[in-house]
């Protein structure tokens, strides 16, 4: 089927995650996707890996968040090199970076030069802090983001440690938010014929990533998020929202009617706590965590699921990929190069009219795309 | 104001965070977007939490639907049927995040409205997909993150599995919903460009998907490592992929944030000698325990701001960790200026956030608080239904 974005081209001079994870999907979607990279050493998360994982010479953590795309292999800080980095601008519909403040203006591809070059370019930009204040030199990474956010204080148990998001959160939604201004920008210029700015930066992201927790700060008095002390999953949510700990696992049970809940587990809590689930969640908790360890996991998901209480198993990835329901999502893609080397890795999580995007492209070897370009006239003013 | 998406009109049957934070990423980039919400409302309306409410609708319920009109359609008469169907054929986008079947039960199922408006982008959330086994199942955020293998990267070893203290569930699948409708609007567009009547689309996300493209390093990881299982250090740990110092330490008034930085380099500086021998770099993941015990005993001997002028300067990567209340009153916060005060129909005031891009170094602010039940449903009918 003929993807959205078929026709259209970006330029992703960006690094490691929040800009290629929005080229990623843009590409998803049908983009054509060229990464410009430095010659012999490329984005550097080409080098950088997980447990020593690399595939064809590249991480396995740049595969997978780099593939389907292009890459044109240029030094911009040479002349003749730039003359045709800039000659593929002026093809392009869409270009991304996330270089510190002021680097792109060095280079002369900043985004009122590149505007002169390609009026209606659409030129996406992502910061760690915004491109003023007292932040704007410190580095733009994701632990670092989380740690000033606030977002470190919202999950586990009440404890005096806070307790970070373990995967790149930060990254993932502000590379989210990037893919949408771009998008809502592409559809601007087709209305209008205007290019547009974009910018993003991954602190403003992660905080509207908590927007609702930070709305309720901002008209409750100012009170700080607490944490409960058991079965701790939401500073907002009363009980028994929480995972809980069953003879042989962990059971977790989402916002239900409390009363019907405590009469199926055979729990007693006095009448006071019962009408304050939220101010008495501790205590509340605390109970069902007695009753709930006393039996397996496959004993209370029966009990419970009978009544349409909204629970369930933890799964590790071992046992999810085990389940019928997973192998019918078809989420795993295999993607290949031209040398055979392959990564198998997740596909693109949306569907359109019905068919899964599934292209089998893996990411590319550095400079993989210069000579097709040349050969495309892309590369000449 | 920019509005990069003015004149695009958004039929949002959506109800809680998932749905409803796809559309206010629309709004704040200038669709106008009408909620379609039966007698009883958005169940998020009544959705309190920790006993917070704006003028009696929660806060979540707030935050997540300003900017947004609100009419009310009992979609088991046949009257307000009938308007649902003139509004359908009017609109651009349609949006819904029922459990599979329940759109059809109520007449707008995705053939039923492209029948009704041949052109129309219809977006869908599901919990686990429309054909799954796991259909019936309820699309909540906790579930999903307990199914998803998302409660063991947070938290250290010993504990049992943390999730995640955010839907984010909810808001990634959102997010991905959005992007899909934006770019089918791409599509759209071309097609009327090539002077073509642009046939329907049909944009689906279920927010496991979601979830698991969100672990796409860590799946991927998975499917490359032989399997194992994902391993958080037995202290301080802030990914359980990633190897050296990487975690939160506590100091002597507080606790200090350290990503990258070579660890002989950090023995150094911090004039911790115990670290000075562990400088091959390839083992700095198996020798994670060892690294992060040293550290943990070390940097309580002083403060966190002794810590970051001694850090900063020499280019480690390292923060300070912040509450709300820190983060607020800093410099750093406070030249994002990303709050806005929204105004309600009957001129109460709340709060909250803005959207987080900017569109030709212009921050997007909309000042309109979320709709009242109901509270467009005259000025609607008017508009689309009296013509």
């Amino acid at each position: 089927m003929a993807l959205p974005l078929e026709g259209i081209t970006v330029l992703e001079f960006s690094q490691y995650l929040a800009g290629p994870y929005a080229g990623l999907r843009l590409a998803d979607l049908g983009a054509r996707v060229i990464k410009i990279e430095r010659p012999r050493v490329g984005d550097a998360c080409r080098q950088l890996a997980i447990k020593h994982l690399f595939v064809d010479g590249d991480s396995l953590l740049f595969h997978t968040i780099n593939r389907n795309k292009e890459s044109y292999a240029a030094n911009l800080k040479d002349p003749e090199d730039l003359a045709k980095v800039k000659a593929l601008v002026k093809h392009a519909d869409v270009i991304t970076h996330n270089f510190r403040p002021g680097v792109m203006d060095k280079i002369g591809l900043d985004y009122q030069t590149v505007r002169q070059l390609n009026p209606t370019i659409v030129y996406g930009e992502v910061s760690g802090y915004g491109k003023t204040g007292p932040w704007v030199n410190k580095p733009g990474q994701d632990l670092l983001a989380q740690s000033v956010s606030g977002l470190a204080w919202l999950s586990g148990n009440d404890s005096p440690d806070p307790t970070p998001f373990g995967f790149a959160i930060a990254d993932m939604i502000c590379g989210t938010h990037l893919a949408q201004g771009l998008l809502a920008a592409l559809v601007r210029r087709q209305q209008q014929g205007i290019g547009a700015l974009v910018e993003v930066s991954l602190l403003e992201s992660i905080l509207d990533f908590q927007f609702e927790g930070i709305t309720t700060y901002l008209n409750n008095g100012e009170q700080l998020p607490k944490r409960s002390q058991v079965a701790g999953a939401h500073t907002l949510l009363e009980a028994p929202y929480g995972v809980y700990q069953t003879a042989d696992g962990y059971l977790a049970i989402a916002m239900t009617d409390l009363g019907q809940l405590l009469e199926l587990l055979e729990c007693n809590v006095t009448s006071e706590q019962l009408s304050q689930p939220y101010e008495q969640r501790d205590a509340i908790k605390a109970a069902i965590q007695r009753r709930l360890v006393a039996r397996s996991t496959d004993h209370w998901l029966t009990t419970l699921e009978a009544a349409d209480i909204w629970c369930s198993d933890v799964y590790t990835y071992a046992t999810l990929m085990n389940q019928k329901a997973y192998q019918q999502l078809d989420m795993d893609l295999t993607v290949s190069r031209p040398n055979g080397a392959s990564v198998t890795t997740t596909r693109c999580p949306i569907q359109l009219n019905g068919d899964k995007l599934r292209s089998d492209v893996a990411a590319p070897a550095l400079g993989n795309a210069n000579e097709q370009l040349a050969s495309e006239g892309l590369l000449d003013d | 104001m920019t509005k990069l998406l003015e004149g695009i009109t958004i039929l949002d049957f959506t109800q809680f965070l998932s749905g409803p934070s796809a559309s206010l990423r629309l709004a704040d980039f200038g669709a106008r977007v009408i909620k379609v919400e039966q007698p009883s409302g958005d169940l998020c309306r009544s959705l309190y939490v920790s006993n917070c409410d704006i003028e009696g609708e929660s806060s979540l319920f707030q935050a997540i639907n300003r900017n947004k009109e609100s009419i009310v359609l009992d979609l088991k008469s046949a009257a307000d049927q009938d308007k649902a169907q003139q509004l359908v054929k009017q609109a651009d986008v349609v949006l819904n995040n029922f459990r599979p079947g329940v759109m059809a039960k109520l007449g707008f199922s995705y053939e039923q409205v492209k029948a009704l408006n041949p052109s129309v982008i219809y977006g869908e959330i599901t919990g686990y997909g429309a054909d799954s086994d796991w259909a019936a199942k309820p699309g909540q955020d906790l579930l999903l993150q307990a199914l998803s293998g998302l409660t063991w990267a947070s938290g250290n070893g010993d504990d049992g599995p943390v999730p995640m203290g955010v839907a984010i569930a909810d808001i990634l699948a959102g997010g991905q919903l959005a992007q899909g409708v934006l770019a089918a609007l791409i599509g759209r567009n071309k097609t009327k460009q090539g002077n073509e009547e642009p046939a329907a689309t049909l944009v689906q996300v279920s927010m496991l998907e979601a979830i698991l493209d969100f672990q796409f390093e860590a799946i991927t990881t998975f499917h490359h490592d032989g399997q194992q299982p994902l391993s958080r250090s037995k202290t301080n740990c802030a990914q359980p992929l990633v190897g050296g110092a990487y975690g939160f330490y506590a100091t002597a008034d507080g606790h200090i944030c350290i990503s990258m930085g070579a660890i002989p380099k950090l023995g150094e500086l911090l004039s911790c000698p115990a670290l000075l021998a562990l400088d091959d770099a390839s083992l700095w993941f198996e020798q994670r325990e060892a690294i992060k015990a040293i550290l943990n005993d070390h940097l309580r001997s002083q403060t966190t701001q002794y810590w970051l002028d001694i850090l900063e300067p020499a280019d480690i990567w390292c923060a300070d960790v912040y509450n709300w209340q820190q983060l607020f009153e800093h410099e750093g916060f406070k030249t994002l200026k990303i709050l806005q005060t929204v105004t309600l129909a009957n001129g109460a005031q709340y709060r909250t956030t803005r959207c987080p891009v900017r569109i030709d170094g212009e921050r997007l602010y909309n000042d309109r608080g979320a709709p009242f039940l109901g509270q467009h449903s005259r000025a609607i009918e008017q508009e689309f239904l009296e013509s």
